[in-house]
C-alpha cells in the first residue's frame, strides 16, 4: 500500500493569489478505507482553502476521536492542529479561539463524536456561537468499531448485518436550527460542486458554522437498505441550489434565470445569490427552513444546501467584548497599564 | 465522445510514449523494471528481441524515445531510457543461451542481403531462424555497416560492435565480406529467392564548386569517408590546424576524432545559428567539453593555397532570418569576410544515396531524386522480389529506423517466400495482466523517484583525447543504473476502468497527484477538454472516456500526466480502476523470436 503521495504535480497548476499550490493544503495519504466519503470531505477542503487563498499557518484545525477525527492528518499539513479527547473539540476550540481569534477554526467531527459522547459540547458551542465551521462527518454508523448504528442513523435504516435500526435518528441540523446557529448546512461528499462552495462560505461566515455531511461508510454503511449509501442518497438528494457565492475579487457570472435567483447581503458586504427550486425558499427565514426540513423528512428526502443563514450575526468575541489582540501578543504594558489607569477606574467607583 | 476502445491495442500503445516514439518499438519501461530488478540479461534479451543492437543503441542511438518520455512533462528531463539500455548491455551475463540455437532446418530459401549495415543485419537475424539460407555481401573486412565505418570508437567500442554483429553472423550467415556489388543483375542471376538492399547513404556531399578546392583536394576530406579510412586505420593523422564543415553528428564526430589524431586546433564551422544544428544536443554538448569551438553564421567561400599547400578558409558572414512559417533564409551580414586557418578540412554536410551498382534497365523504378519507388509498408521495390531497408530506402535516418525497416522488410521477404499477400502484416502480440497482489499491493514498484536525471560519468580527458579508442562515456554503474531505472515510471502499466463497477465515490479524483480523472457530463472533445480538474492542452495526449454511469456522467481521464502510480486504483473500493500491465511487441518474419517475460 502506498504511504506517501508523489511530490509531481500537474504541470500547469496554479498558485492562488497568496502563492500556494493546491498540493500545499493538503496532508498525508489517508489511511481511510478506499472509498470512504471522508477522504471526499478532506479534498473538498483543500479546494475550498485552496480557493480562498488562507494562509496555511493562520488556520487551525480541531478534532476528536473516530474515523472523521482522523482526518486532518489528511488535509492542511502546513496548519496547526489539535486532535483532541472523544467529543471535546468543541472545547478545545473555544479555549483556543478565545485566545486568539486571529486564527480561522476548522472543526471536524463525526456522528458518535457529535452526536453520541459529544452532544452536551456540540449543543453549547452553537449557543455561545463560536466563530468556527464545524463540519460533521455523518455516516450513521461506528466505523471504527465495525460498523453499529450511530445516534444519527435513521430509524428503519438496515445496516450490513441485517439488523434494522429501531430508533428516531437525532437530525443535526434540526438541533443546529433550534439551538440558534447561524449557519446552517447539509451537504454529500459525493457533490463537491455542493461541498466546496459551502465550506467555504462557512468559513467567511463571521460566527458559528455548520455542516452536516451525509458521507457514505463504504466498508459498514454502504449496502442495500441503508439510508446513508451512496446510491440512496443520491436517490433521494434533495437539492437547494445555490450559486457560488460571489467573491470579493473575481465575478463569477450566475447560471440560474434570473427570474428565480435572489441575493442576500452578508455581513462582510458580500453578496450570496440564491436560486430557488419548486417553491420560493429564503434561507435568511428561519421558518422557512425548519418548514422545508420538516417536509423533506416527511417526503424521505434527504434536503442539502444551505438551509439558513443569519446575515447579522454576532460571535461569542463581540457577545463578551473581549480584548481584539490574541493573547500571546499582549505584552507586559497592555496587561498592567499602571498605576495611572488604576487610579482612573477607581475614580469611576467615586 | 465514445467510449475509449481498450480492446484497439494502438490505443495503449500510444501512452506508452517512449515505445511508440521507439521506430522498433522496444518495450521500453519493461526492460527498463528488468534492470531496476538486476535482471541485466533478460533486460538485454527484450532489446535485442525488438532493436538487435543493444549495446550499440545504448551508445549511440538518436533516441526519440527520450524527448516523448512522460516524465520530461512532469519533471525537468526524461528518464535516461538510452544509457539504461547500456547499463543491460554492461552488467548481462550469457545470453547466447536465450538466443535461437542453429542449425535451423532448412527451408530452401535463399536470401542475398546486399550490404552488411544494421538493416540487412537485422533481416539476417529474423530470417536465418526460420531456415533461410542468408547470403550477406559488403565490402568492407567485417559487418556493421556505417556502425563501423562512421562511429567511432571513443563513442562505440570496436568489441561491443564485433560481439553484437558476431551474434546475428553466428546464427549461420553466409558472410561474403570485402566484396563490392557492382551489379544487381548478377546477383539476380544467382537464383536468390529474395534480395535485400541495405547499402546505406554512402556518398558523403561536398563543396566541388567552391573556388579553391581542386588546388587543395590533398587536404579536403569527405568526412564519412575520413572517418571510414580512421577506423580501418588507412590513416592515422591529420594536420595540427583542422577545420571541419558542418553541423550533424558525423561533423560532431569528425572534430572530436581529429582532436584524438593529431589535431591541436580544431574549428567546426556552421553555416545556420548554433540552435539550428542537426546533431543531437549531447553530441554537440561533448564536442564543446573537449573544447572545439563551433563557429556560426559562416558560409564558406573559398579554400585558400599558398604555393600548393592549404592555408585556410575563407568565410561569407551571415545572419539568418526567419520568415511568418519558421522558414530560414541566410542573409549576408555585411560583416567583412573571416578567415580562418587550417592545415586539412573535413567536409561534414550531409550524405546522399547512391546507386552506381543498380543497372537502370532492370525495371527497377526510380523516383527523380533517384531514389528507389518503394512501398512504404512493405519495402518492396518495382521488382517484386528485391527490398530495400535502413538509409538506402528512404535516405539518411539512423541505426534505429534501420533496424525497425529490417524487421518490415524480413516480414516482406517471409511472406513472399511463401507466396502470400505482403499487405496483411502480421498484428502485434500483446498482453494485458492485472499487476493486483493482494489488497492495494502491486506486482511493478508504484513508488514515484523523486530523483532528478543522474549524470553519466565521462572518463578523464587526459586519457580519452590520447586514444581514440578509448571509450569517453563510462556507463552508469548498476547502483546509479538502479535509481535511474526507478524515475521510469512505468507508463506501460495501465490504469484500466470498468464502469459497472464505480460507484462514483469520487476517491480516484481526490487523490490523482495530477488531477487527471473528472467525472463529469459527456461531450464533444473540445468541449470536455475545458471541463476537466486541470488544464488538458497537450491534444496529442489522449482522454480516455468511460461508458455512461449510472448519475448519466462519464469517467474522463487525461493521459498526458498520469504518473500511473496506481494511488487511483487503490483508493479504490470496488476495483473499478485496475493497473494491468500492457506489453506490446512488434511481430517478426516467422513469428519467431517471441521473448515472453
Amino acid at each position: 500500500m502506498s504511504y506517501i503521495k508523489p511530490l509531481i504535480h500537474h504541470p500547469l497548476s496554479k498558485q492562488n493569489s497568496v502563492g500556494y499550490l493546491k498540493s500545499d493544503y493538503e496532508g498525508v495519504i489517508s489511511t481511510l478505507c478506499a472509498g470512504c466519503g471522508h477522504d471526499s470531505i478532506s479534498s473538498a477542503i483543500v479546494q475550498a482553502c485552496y480557493e480562498l487563498s488562507i494562509e496555511p499557518h493562520l488556520l487551525a484545525k480541531l478534532s476528536g476521536i473516530g474515523c472523521s477525527s482522523k482526518t486532518p492528518a489528511y488535509f492542511l499539513s502546513n496548519s496547526h492542529g489539535f486532535n483532541s479527547v472523544h467529543g471535546r473539540m468543541p472545547s478545545v476550540a473555544t479555549g483556543a479561539n478565545l485566545a486568539n481569534r486571529d486564527l480561522i477554526y476548522l472543526g471536524v467531527s463525526g456522528d458518535g463524536d457529535t452526536a453520541s459522547i459529544g452532544m452536551g459540547q456540540f449543543t453549547h458551542v452553537i449557543r455561545r456561537n463560536l466563530n468556527m465551521t464545524y463540519i460533521v462527518m455523518n455516516n450513521g454508523c461506528y466505523g471504527l468499531t465495525k460498523g453499529q448504528d450511530s445516534a444519527t442513523a435513521d430509524e428503519g435504516s438496515k445496516s450490513k448485518s441485517g439488523s434494522v435500526n429501531r430508533f428516531a435518528a437525532i437530525d443535526l441540523v434540526g438541533l443546529a436550527l433550534e439551538l440558534g446557529a447561524g449557519f446552517v448546512a447539509r451537504s454529500f461528499s459525493g457533490d463537491k460542486s455542493q461541498l466546496i462552495p459551502l465550506i467555504k462560505r462557512a468559513i467567511q461566515h463571521p460566527g458559528f458554522s455548520f455542516i452536516d455531511v451525509i458521507s457514505p461508510c463504504v466498508t459498514f454503511n454502504n449496502n442495500v437498505g441503508s439510508t446513508k449509501s451512496y446510491d440512496y442518497v443520491r436517490e433521494h438528494n434533495e437539492v437547494i441550489k445555490i450559486s457560488d457565492f460571489v467573491p470579493e475579487k473575481d465575478e463569477i457570472k450566475v447560471e440560474y434565470d434570473e427570474g428565480t435567483s435572489k441575493k442576500v447581503k452578508l455581513h462582510d458586504g458580500s453578496d450570496l445569490e440564491l436560486s430557488k427550486i419548486s417553491s420560493g425558499y429564503d434561507p435568511g427565514d428561519m421558518k422557512t427552513a425548519l418548514l422545508r426540513l420538516q417536509e423533506s423528512r416527511v417526503n424521505n428526502q434527504i434536503l442539502t444546501g444551505l438551509i439558513y443563514l443569519e446575515s447579522d450575526s454576532q460571535d461569542l468575541h463581540s457577545m463578551l467584548d473581549t480584548v481584539k489582540t490574541p493573547l500571546n501578543k499582549l505584552r507586559e504594558a497592555d496587561l498592567i497599564p499602571g498605576k495611572k489607569e488604576l487610579e482612573e477606574i477607581n475614580k469611576s467607583f467615586a | 465522445m465514445k467510449p475509449t476502445n481498450i480492446d484497439d491495442p494502438e490505443y495503449f500503445h500510444k501512452v506508452v510514449d517512449c515505445q511508440y516514439a521507439c521506430p522498433a518499438h522496444t518495450p521500453v519501461p519493461e526492460y527498463i523494471r528488468l534492470i531496476a530488478a538486476e535482471r541485466y540479461s533478460d533486460a538485454y534479451m527484450v532489446n535485442w528481441e525488438s532493436n538487435v543492437f543493444p549495446g550499440v543503441l545504448g551508445r549511440t542511438c538518436d533516441r526519440p524515445c527520450e524527448p516523448a518520455c512522460r516524465r520530461g512533462r512532469v519533471d525537468e528531463e526524461p528518464v535516461a531510457i538510452c544509457r539504461l539500455k547500456r547499463v543491460a548491455a554492461d552488467n548481462k551475463g550469457d545470453v547466447r543461451s536465450q538466443m535461437p540455437q542453429g542449425p535451423f532446418p532448412a527451408n530452401g530459401k535463399k536470401i542475398a542481403l546486399i550490404g552488411g549495415g544494421p538493416a540487412s543485419l537485422t533481416v539476417a537475424r529474423d530470417l536465418v531462424p526460420l531456415g533461410y539460407e542468408v547470403h550477406l555481401y559488403c565490402e568492407q573486412k567485417s559487418g556493421g555497416g556505417m556502425m563501423r565505418s562512421q562511429i567511432p570508437s571513443f563513442r562505440l567500442p570496436e568489441s561491443v560492435l564485433n560481439e553484437e554483429v558476431d551474434y546475428v553472423l553466428d546464427l549461420g550467415v553466409h558472410t561474403h565480406f570485402n566484396t563490392y556489388v557492382s551489379s544487381l543483375r548478377d546477383i539476380r542471376s544467382k537464383g536468390y529467392d529474395a534480395i535485400f538492399v541495405g547499402t546505406g547513404a554512402p556518398r558523403g556531399k561536398d563543396l566541388s564548386m567552391l573556388p579553391g578546392r581542386d588546388e587543395a583536394r590533398d587536404h579536403i576530406h569527405i568526412g564519412i569517408e575520413w572517418l571510414a579510412s580512421i577506423a580501418f586505420e588507412h590513416t592515422n593523422k591529420i594536420g595540427e590546424k583542422v577545420i571541419v564543415l558542418g553541423g550533424g553528428n558525423t561533423a560532431m564526430d569528425c572534430c572530436r576524432t581529429s582532436l584524438r589524431v593529431g589535431g591541436k586546433s580544431v574549428n567546426v564551422v556552421v553555416r545556420s545559428p548554433i540552435k539550428d544544428m542537426k546533431a543531437s544536443p549531447w553530441e554537440i554538448e561533448d564536442a564543446i567539453h573537449e573544447g572545439i569551438p563551433i563557429h556560426e553564421n559562416l558560409v564558406p567561400k573559398a579554400f585558400i593555397s599558398e604555393n600548393g599547400k592549404l592555408r585556410g578558409m575563407t568565410f561569407e558572414k551571415v545572419k539568418a532570418i526567419y520568415d511568418e512559417n519558421g522558414k530560414r533564409s541566410l542573409l549576408p551580414s555585411g560583416e567583412p569576410e573571416v578567415f580562418i586557418e587550417a592545415d586539412d578540412v573535413l567536409i561534414a554536410i550531409g550524405q546522399e544515396n547512391s546507386f552506381p551498382w543498380i543497372e537502370r534497365d532492370l525495371g527497377l523504378e526510380f523516383d527523380k531524386w533517384e531514389m528507389p519507388v518503394l512501398d512504404p509498408v512493405t519495402f518492396q521495390s518495382s521488382l517484386s522480389n528485391v527490398f530495400f531497408g535502413g538509409d538506402s530506402a528512404f535516405g539518411p535516418k539512423n541505426v534505429i529506423t534501420a533496424v525497425a525497416h529490417g524487421h518490415q522488410a524480413a516480414i516482406s521477404i517471409d511472406l513472399y517466400c511463401n507466396d502470400q499477400s505482403l499487405k496483411e502484416r502480421p498484428s502485434p502480440y500483446t498482453n494485458l495482466v492485472s499487476q493486483k497482489m493482494g489488497i492495494h499491493e502491486w506486482i511493478y514498484d508504484n513508488t514515484i523517484a523523486n530523483d532528478d536525471r543522474f549524470k553519466v560519468p565521462h572518463a578523464d580527458q587526459s586519457i580519452t583525447l590520447k586514444d581514440r579508442k578509448k571509450e569517453v562515456e563510462l556507463g552508469f554503474d548498476s547502483n546509479t543504473g538502479f535509481k535511474e531505472a526507478q524515475r521510469c515510471l512505468n507508463c506501460d502499466v495501465q490504469t484500466v476502468f470498468v464502469e459497472d463497477r464505480c460507484i462514483e465515490c469520487d476517491a480516484c479524483v481526490d487523490i490523482c497527484p495530477t488531477s487527471c480523472i473528472t467525472f463529469t457530463q459527456n461531450g464533444e472533445e473540445t468541449d470536455l477538454r475545458t471541463r476537466l480538474s486541470a488544464p488538458s492542452n497537450n491534444l496529442s495526449q489522449d482522454l480516455y472516456v468511460s461508458d455512461t454511469l449510472k448519475t448519466s456522467r462519464v469517467m474522463v481521464k487525461d493521459e498526458d500526466v498520469c504518473l500511473h502510480c496506481g494511488l487511483c486504483a487503490e483508493r479504490c473500493p470496488t476495483t473499478a480502476w485496475d493497473m494491468q500491465q500492457f506489453l506490446y511487441q512488434v511481430t517478426k518474419a516467422g513469428n519467431t523470436c517471441q521473448i515472453i517475460t
